[in-house]
């Protein structure tokens, strides 16, 4: 291998397009367990507020579970152990529909749902009690309150701490590489094993990761000054 | 399904804990203990290096070490391992161990986190500390050492604890790299009866799960013994929850 070369990486029409599928399954897999983190976030947080005992500790339990058990671990029990028990027709048809990025999706999206709702619930019981009582008093209903009273502070008060999840959330999209999905990761390591440039292939990849980040973490701060002007605090 | 779980547990306990096999002296969990407690107790005098570069004004110590800081929170820490894994017998010209290779991105990584952990703890003693050391005469370092650090480490100690409990979860990611800790041995338990890869994975979750939530708990149960302390004590401010509570009724 000769000296640094990183042109060498880029403009090779093979490596480039390894790359750019990389990428994008990334952000498929970001994206996708993202959404339905925050979905089942919201939903884990109705649940939660409730006025059930035992939902509460339902939720607590899977709370508990997600936070307590490593992502690689849950990946591999979703991708390995859970696959396994689903009827056989299913299996067949999931693994002609990428299972491996499907249940990379599913597991990162579960885990990180406990996070959002942890951090969704923290944002609401620092709104003090008041505002709700007030609102309940002005004639909202209790979803009114929820709507226009209560979420908008709750997800101003959740802001950094959701940002802080949304990257690590994009930062553990890497993990689906152990188990065989096509993203950066894998990309780089394939482009490394055939071309032996192994310090620009893991820089291109590690100043992806890392513009991508910022670019989470600025968007956020942006989020969070907008939010503070609207409301004034 | 239970009989299964009872019987792999049974004939692997010894690969699962402390067992040995040909890939490396120790196994399973013990490994997985050890390389998180070198992790984190040598991760953390560089955090406090990097917490007081972190809050100097010169720029030589402020940009490498926000730079380090910057890299740590956004690449994933599977890219740092695989950069070490491949970066470090290129500039060496020898091969390491998996286990010294994941020891030393973790050393690295955690360092960046707990520095911040360790400026906020800092930040959050008050400045009048710091003035009274000075003119008491003690100099910038020794003043760091003997009245502030004491002082921010009391309040960083569950923070430090819930970071040991999140160094467990992240030691999974040697399996990667062929370090035989805890997953590595499940794995290898798995390959062993291919026909139980979900009894496998189970009762990796719940090992995992065991020792995570005993000491997240811990970290909860010290926090708030620590705020309970320092409610009793009149120096330092209460936290919000630990204010006392007016009975006057409200207008």
């Amino acid at each position: 291998m000769g000296g640094f070369d990183l042109v060498a990486i880029l403009t090779n029409p093979n490596f480039g397009l390894m790359l750019l599928h990389g990428l994008e399954m990334t952000f498929v897999i970001a994206t996708g367990s993202w959404l339905l983190a925050m979905t089942l976030a919201i939903l884990l947080l109705i649940i939660r507020l409730s006025p059930s005992r035992l939902a509460d500790r339902a939720v607590a339990a899977y709370v508990s579970y997600h936070r307590n058990v490593p992502t690689l671990v849950q990946l591999m029990l979703w991708y390995f152990g859970i696959s396994s028990l689903l009827p056989e027709g299913l299996q067949y048809w999931l693994s002609d529909h990428n299972a491996e990025a499907t249940f990379a999706i599913v597991a990162l999206g579960l885990c990180q749902a406990a996070y959002f709702s942890e951090d969704l619930r923290s944002g609401i019981r620092s709104v003090p009690a008041g505002q709700s009582e007030a609102a309940r008093a002005l004639g909202h209903s209790f979803f009114g309150t929820m709507r226009y009273v209560l979420m908008p502070q709750a997800f101003r008060n959740a802001l950094p701490a959701l940002i802080n999840h949304s990257v690590s959330l994009f930062k553990n999209s890497s993990l689906a590489m152990a188990i065989g999905v096509a993203e950066l990761t894998h990309a780089v390591k394939e482009i490394e094993s055939q071309s032996f440039r192994t310090f620009e292939a893991y820089l291109i990849a590690t100043i992806a990761y890392l513009i991508c980040s910022l670019l989470i973490m600025s968007v956020g701060a942006a989020l969070g000054r907008k939010a503070a002007l609207s409301g004034g605090r | 399904m239970l009989w299964d779980i009872l019987s792999i547990i049974q004939d692997n306990w010894l690969l699962l804990l402390i067992g040995q096999y040909p890939n490396g002296p120790l196994g399973g969990l013990a490994a997985t203990l050890i390389l998180s407690v070198l992790s984190i107790a040598l991760a953390f005098p560089l955090s406090v290096l990097l917490a007081l570069a972190r809050l100097s004004r010169s720029p030589f110590l402020l940009w490498p070490s926000t730079a380090l800081v910057y890299i740590a929170r956004g690449v994933p820490l599977l890219m740092l391992i695989l950069w070490v894994y491949f970066m470090v017998p290129l500039l060496l010209g020898a091969n390491i161990p998996g286990f010294v290779t994941m020891l030393v991105t973790l050393v690295l990584y955690e360092a960046a986190f707990l520095s911040e952990v360790v400026r906020a703890g800092i930040v959050a003693v008050g400045r009048g500390q710091m003035d009274a050391a000075r003119a008491l005469g003690h100099s910038y370092l020794g003043a760091m050492w003997y009245v502030i650090l004491p002082q921010a480490l009391y309040n960083m100690l569950p923070s430090i604890l819930s970071q040991f409990v999140s160094t467990i979860k992240e030691t999974t990611l040697g399996y990667v790299i062929n370090v035989p800790e805890l997953t590595f041995a499940a794995n290898q338990i798995n390959n062993r009866l291919l026909s139980k890869p979900f009894e496998v994975f189970f009762i990796l979750a719940i090992i995992y799960y065991l020792v995570c939530w005993t000491l997240t708990h811990a970290a909860t149960v010290l926090e708030r013994r620590i705020a309970r302390k320092r409610a009793g004590t009149t120096t330092g401010p209460l936290p919000v929850t630990m204010q006392p509570q007016t009975l006057t009724a409200e207008p």
